[in-house]
């Protein structure tokens, strides 16, 4: 990076509901001296002002649904220093990524009454599968204090410094009872990734998984625990089965679970 | 004849991907589409086969903006089929929630994207060198929004809270009531923000739109009431399809919905406005009257000043509803999705999301499971309408320089808040010209 000139930031959506990009502007406190920190270039649900690449720094958030996208998001990375994912549908393809276990020209039957005007591809992949990723970060949606934290990092030059551990962990740090053990609650807990700050534990619900699957998440043992508590092979099926449903160990444990009369 | 285009490559400051395609022929403009080609997520077809408890947190990825209006919509829908009534307290809580998304969401449109269309910036981290005091409230309404929804639901994006029957956790007292003198100042700042929009420089701009909103006995709508119009429909929600239809349309991944019997409608803070102007508080009123805006008003440039008054109304409720908060007996009703629904049972049910009504139906088998849904997004519902408008704007304005038919055209469609992810941010403006 040069002296004096800011660095550049880009923001990029693919198909996402727009939430992680949210966090950014939901950083009310840091939002304007951010702005004076880093040149936002590029940030079309923020600004009129679209300028051309190269960025330093670019943020993709949504998944890769059309062969238009597949096209653009190469355009993303050749213009772009580091590119990071931000949130479950960049990371790991998102909740419309249950199309991949389906057929999705029934899915776009199910929907639209003229098939034909719509064009899309039959599966939603994540963004590496597609460019290089400098760095990920998970979450469904992203944790803002993380999003600052990776833009902090790879501006200055250093590792971004984003825990790897399990919801676990966090719910011990933050105090939480096991939910599984003193409620006897179906919980994902033990193979999410932390990050979200292991929220629903705390508001007394079984985490339901949207960080994704931790490093060396053991499905199997978790899910023969939900068997003991009272889960159905269906509610596990469908347990691993959502926001990050093609993140593959969540993948294969719902398949280990799957049922023929109930694909969903 | 020569024929000329214009494009532009991102409509920027809504949320969502869409262009904008003009025709013109001469002196008249002979065609105007409004292109949502936001890579469709097939929402409807992934619910088949999930749980009906499942519908709040699934639906609310649709739009990361108003999360919990799909949460509300769903939720109310399948509580609907089930024939769960929510005992006030936890009714309350609700209406607390969507509060905080209302000031959340109003406060993001009218400062940082909609403001600076009429001032003349292209966004609002430009717009505060000049108005930093109007762009720190708005982030200031911003956050108070967002801490309401942060306590009751977990965090602001996505909240974790909401289930069917009520909530997985309801706040103490002692949570809340710190939040009161947030809201407090909210509301004083929401009011300056208020009398610093309706100075804007407003197009004379209007026309005989057929406004639609709920509508309930006492309160402003937001979660329940019957759906009326400008025109006399005056419907159960229950009946919504029967009186609207989607179409979908060769240009927009996002369909597009219209009365069966009358063709466009507008939806969203006018039409709330106007059809519910005596439900709003006293204060909220006066400082309507303050400002010059009666029910009536058909310039949609003015659904600014209606979003701020909004945000006033949302922090004065929630001021209420924070001050007589005493922690429901248990945070939800007994769901059992068997009990008294012994066959396959249908629910529907309709909210006011910062941007218009939102519909969610849903069919269920006797295990709880969906069947069948349907999801009708505000941004769908107004699309047709914001054509109209878009007709009349640029024919009105054929005769300026492109970059300001642009221009004007783009601040026409912010006045609908589109969020077209729901349905899509992308807009291209093409002008051929004959």
């Amino acid at each position: 990076m040069h002296t004096r000139l800011r660095p550049t930031l880009a923001v990029w959506k693919f198909a996402s509901c727009d939430g992680c990009q949210l966090s950014l502007l939901d950083c009310e406190d840091e939002l304007l001296a951010l702005a004076g920190a880093v040149d936002i270039a590029y940030f079309a649900e923020a600004s009129s002002t679209l300028r051309p690449g190269p960025y330093d720094l670019s943020l993709v958030e949504g998944s890769i649904t059309t062969a238009h996208d597949a096209e653009r998001i190469r355009a993303v990375r050749a213009a772009s220093r580091h590119l990071v994912t931000i949130g479950a549908c960049a990371t790991a393809g998102g909740i419309q990524a249950l199309r991949n276990f389906a057929d999705v020209t029934d899915y776009v039957a199910a929907v639209y009454a003229t098939p034909a005007y719509i064009s899309t591809l039959a599966t939603s992949t994540p963004i590496a599968a597609h460019v290089k990723v400098d760095f990920a970060l998970h979450g469904c949606p992203i944790d803002k204090a993380q999003l600052l934290e990776v833009i902090s990092a790879l501006l200055a030059g250093r590792k971004p410094e984003i825990p790897h551990e399990s919801v676990c962990t966090a719910c011990k740090r933050r105090g939480t009872s096991c939910v599984m053990v003193a409620h006897g609650t179906p919980c994902l807990g033990p193979v999410t990734e932390a990050g979200c700050g292991a929220i629903c534990p705390a508001y007394g619900r079984g985490c339901y998984g949207c960080f994704g699957p931790s490093e060396a998440a053991n499905t199997a043992a978790l899910a023969a625990t939900w068997t003991v508590l009272g889960a159905d092979r269906r509610s596990i099926h469908r347990a691993f089965r959502s926001f990050n449903a093609a993140a593959e160990p969540f993948r294969e444990e719902s398949d280990a679970h799957g049922d023929q009369d109930h694909p969903g | 004849m020569a024929t000329k285009t214009i494009r532009v490559d991102y409509l920027t400051r809504v949320e969502g991907e869409g262009a904008l395609e003009l025709d013109i022929s001469g002196d008249a403009v002979s065609g105007v589409r409004l292109a949502i080609f936001e890579p469709p997520r097939f929402f409807e077809a992934l619910l088949r086969g999930r749980a009906g408890t499942e519908a709040p947190d699934i639906t609310a990825r649709i739009c990361g903006i108003c999360p919990v209006a799909y949460q509300m919509s769903a939720v109310h829908a399948i509580e609907a089929a089930w024939d769960i009534r929510l005992d006030a307290p936890l009714r309350a809580l609700r209406r607390l929630l969507y509060c905080g998304e209302w000031i959340e969401s109003h406060a993001l449109h009218v400062v940082m994207l909609h403001a600076p269309d009429f001032l003349g910036f292209p966004d609002a981290i430009s717009m505060a060198a000049v108005h930093g005091e109007a762009v720190r409230q708005g982030l200031a309404l911003k956050k108070a929004g967002n801490a309401l929804l942060r306590l009751l639901g977990g965090r602001e994006v996505h909240p974790v809270n909401v289930r069917v029957g009520g909530f997985y956790r309801v706040p103490t007292r002692d949570e809340l009531a710190p939040l009161a003198s947030t809201m407090e100042e909210a509301r004083a700042t929401a009011i300056a923000l208020a009398r610093w929009v309706a100075a804007f420089p407003f197009p004379d701009f209007g026309r005989d739109y057929e406004f639609v909103a709920l509508r309930h006995p006492t309160e402003y709508p937001m979660n329940e009431g019957r759906l009326v119009s400008s025109r006399g429909l005056d419907i159960a929600v229950a009946e919504y399809e029967d009186a609207f239809a989607e179409h979908h349309v060769a240009h927009s991944t996002a369909l597009q919905s219209g009365l069966r019997a009358r063709g466009s409608y507008l939806v969203g803070p006018l039409a709330r406005f106007n059809l519910n102007h005596d439900r709003l508080s006293p204060s909220v009123q006066a400082l309507a009257d303050e400002l010059g805006l009666a029910p009536g008003c058909t310039n949609p440039y003015r659904s600014i000043v209606v979003r701020a008054l909004e945000l006033v109304q949302a922090c004065e409720e929630a001021e209420g509803l924070i001050a007589a908060y005493a922690p429901p007996p248990a945070p939800a009703m007994a769901v059992t999705p068997r009990a008294g629904t012994p066959q396959a049972s249908t629910g529907a049910a309709c909210t006011e999301a910062p941007r218009g009504i939102l519909y969610h139906r849903y069919d269920l088998d006797a295990e709880g499971s969906i069947l069948q849904a349907r999801i009708v997004p505000p941004t769908s519902q107004n699309q047709s309408t914001i054509e109209d408008d878009l007709r009349l704007i640029a024919t009105r304005d054929l005769a300026l320089p492109e970059h300001e038919l642009r221009d004007h055209c783009e601040q026409a469609i912010r006045n609908y808040d589109p969020c077209i992810s729901c349905s899509t941010h992308f807009l291209r403006l093409t002008v051929r010209r004959q």
